[in-house]
């Protein structure tokens, strides 16, 4: 039987919407662990709408567990709960404006960036701590304090649990989004381990394909949600046969995932239609172009950039503007615009001015870089496709 | 309802701002207060006196022994404070950070545990 994938299906819905009806989070986990934890001993297959047997299940588990204690917060739920029983019954099964909610209280600003993509992962992605260990490779203990802080202050502080209000949203979504893209990043170009981590990928995509469907009037929620698609695209042409990185322009195009880029380049033009750019539509709209037609243009995505640029000068995208500066003004000029530019401790840097070295044919300096960028990469593909291009020179 | 301390702390040696910045900010702070008490958050605000003239007092098996100073041994020292009464935690975050505009300084958002069952 497949609870395995009927579980990261619905665990997130299933507590966001628990969490609504008992006030609190940690109860909620409970409950719907409970209510899976009965569905492994009855399910023979999964009923028809396995969402709703287990938001059933879990509200009288959770009845259940509050009978046997006294706190007066038990007491108090368990009120809230027989309360509810005399609504008009229904069988509703995971509202989806819940999981909306849980997200923005899971991405809220007063907790750790750290504990919010965690708690994310955990609550609406139903992924087990060690799993999330594993994907960040820290260890167990470092993600379940992380996780147990949050919510503890989550209850002590009294964040709440509803989606912010239309002028709140400036401040509230970017968090959001920031949770999900670095989510999708760290599957797809892990810090260490294995370049690429499906699970991760798969789990950024469908939170974001959520909160698109939750939130279709927010461009920067389909820019995103565009991005992650265009990018997913191209993952079956990044690594070669024999697992090696397998560079933009010398990617087999055949391979990539034309559904993906039907979608995405679809919610590219819808978000830019609403004429709101920010930069993650900026974002989804240069890998339109880059997965449009036989080869990059270059000049558009430089354009592009440019744009990006106006809205975000941060150093990434300095650099990422500077390979653009480079196909359509030659490597001199891109060179140039790197001078004074700092990323501590990124690899990325170093290897951007390799190739563009290289490319001037000042082979001394371009070895010095990448051995710069090797020594700062943590992720072994990555090390290995800086040595061979050393090599190469 | 629960109840939030937000906390404004005065770091020990700091420049001491220009008569026209002081009398600037105890205008806003008074506005400040004013809003707070209008919305029906406030329960109570005060500044403090510097950290020198604080005493700890420690009371052990009937003997009490006093010290002289603050009892945290750092620069940062509680310079003042409110009390509000708010929905939740981004409500009082929301006043917060009016406060701080105020007050020109980081507040520190804290929740009071709630009060036992009577």
């Amino acid at each position: 039987m497949d609870l395995d994938r009927v579980y990261r299906a619905e665990y997130g819905r299933c507590v966001a919407t628990l969490t609504r009806l008992l006030g609190d989070l940690g109860l909620a986990e409970e409950a719907v662990q409970d209510a899976f934890a009965t569905a492994l001993e009855k399910w023979e297959t999964p009923p028809p709408n396995p969402g709703a047997w287990i938001v059933t299940t879990a509200r009288h588990r959770a009845i259940d567990r509050l009978r046997r204690e006294s706190t007066r917060e038990a007491r108090h739920a368990q009120a809230l709960l027989l309360h509810q029983r005399d609504e008009p019954r229904e069988e509703a099964g995971p509202v989806r404006d819940d999981q909306l909610r849980l997200i923005f209280t899971c991405c809220h600003p007063a907790l750790a960036p750290d504990a919010r993509t965690a708690l994310t992962l955990r609550l609406l992605g139903g992924l087990e701590v060690a799993e999330i260990a594993r994907a960040y490779l820290v260890p167990e203990a470092t993600v379940a304090q992380r996780i147990v802080r949050a919510k503890k202050k989550i209850r002590d502080a009294a964040i709440p649990y509803r989606v912010p209000a239309a002028d709140e949203l400036p401040d509230r979504l970017p968090p959001v989004l920031t949770v999900l893209y670095l989510m999708f990043n760290e599957g797809y170009a892990a810090t260490t381990g294995p370049l690429i981590r499906t699970d991760l990928c798969a789990e950024a995509i469908r939170l974001a394909r959520e909160l698109a469907a939750l939130m279709p009037d927010e461009p920067e929620v389909l820019g995103l949600l565009a991005l992650l698609l265009l990018t997913e695209a191209r993952r079956p042409a990044r690594l070669g046969p024999g697992g090696e990185l397998v560079r933009l322009p010398d990617q087999d195009r055949t391979l990539w995932n034309r559904t993906l880029i039907a979608e995405g380049h679809a919610l590219v033009r819808r978000c830019l239609r609403r004429g709101r750019p920010g930069p993650y539509q900026i974002q989804a709209a240069i890998n339109a172009v880059h997965t449009d037609g036989p080869a990059t243009d270059w000049r558009q995505v430089l354009a592009l950039y440019d744009q990006l640029q106006a809205l975000a000068p941060t150093p990434i995208v300095a650099l990422n503007r500077a390979v653009a500066v480079a196909e359509v003004h030659g490597p001199a000029v891109a060179l140039a615009t790197l001078e004074d530019v700092r990323l501590p401790g990124y690899h990325l840097l170093p290897a951007t001015r390799a190739d563009l070295l290289a490319r001037l044919g000042r082979n001394t300096e371009a070895a010095a870089e990448y051995d710069r960028a090797a020594a700062l990469a943590a992720n072994e593909t990555e090390r290995a496709f800086l040595r061979d291009r050393r090599a190469a020179l | 309802m629960k109840q939030y301390l937000l906390a404004v702390h005065m770091v020990e040696g700091a420049p001491i701002p220009s008569p026209e910045v002081t009398e600037k900010m105890y205008a806003q702070v008074d506005k400040i207060n004013q809003e707070i008490q209008a919305a029906g958050a406030w329960v109570f605000a005060g500044g403090l006196m510097p950290a020198d003239s604080a005493t700890v007092v420690r009371s052990d098996n009937g003997r009490t022994t006093m010290t002289d100073g603050p009892f945290a041994e750092t620069k940062e020292q509680l310079g003042g404070f409110w009390v509000l009464r708010c929905e939740d935690l981004d409500a009082a975050l929301a006043w917060a950070a009016r406060c701080s505009e105020a007050c020109l300084g980081p507040v520190e958002v804290r929740p009071f545990q709630d009060e036992p069952e009577a």
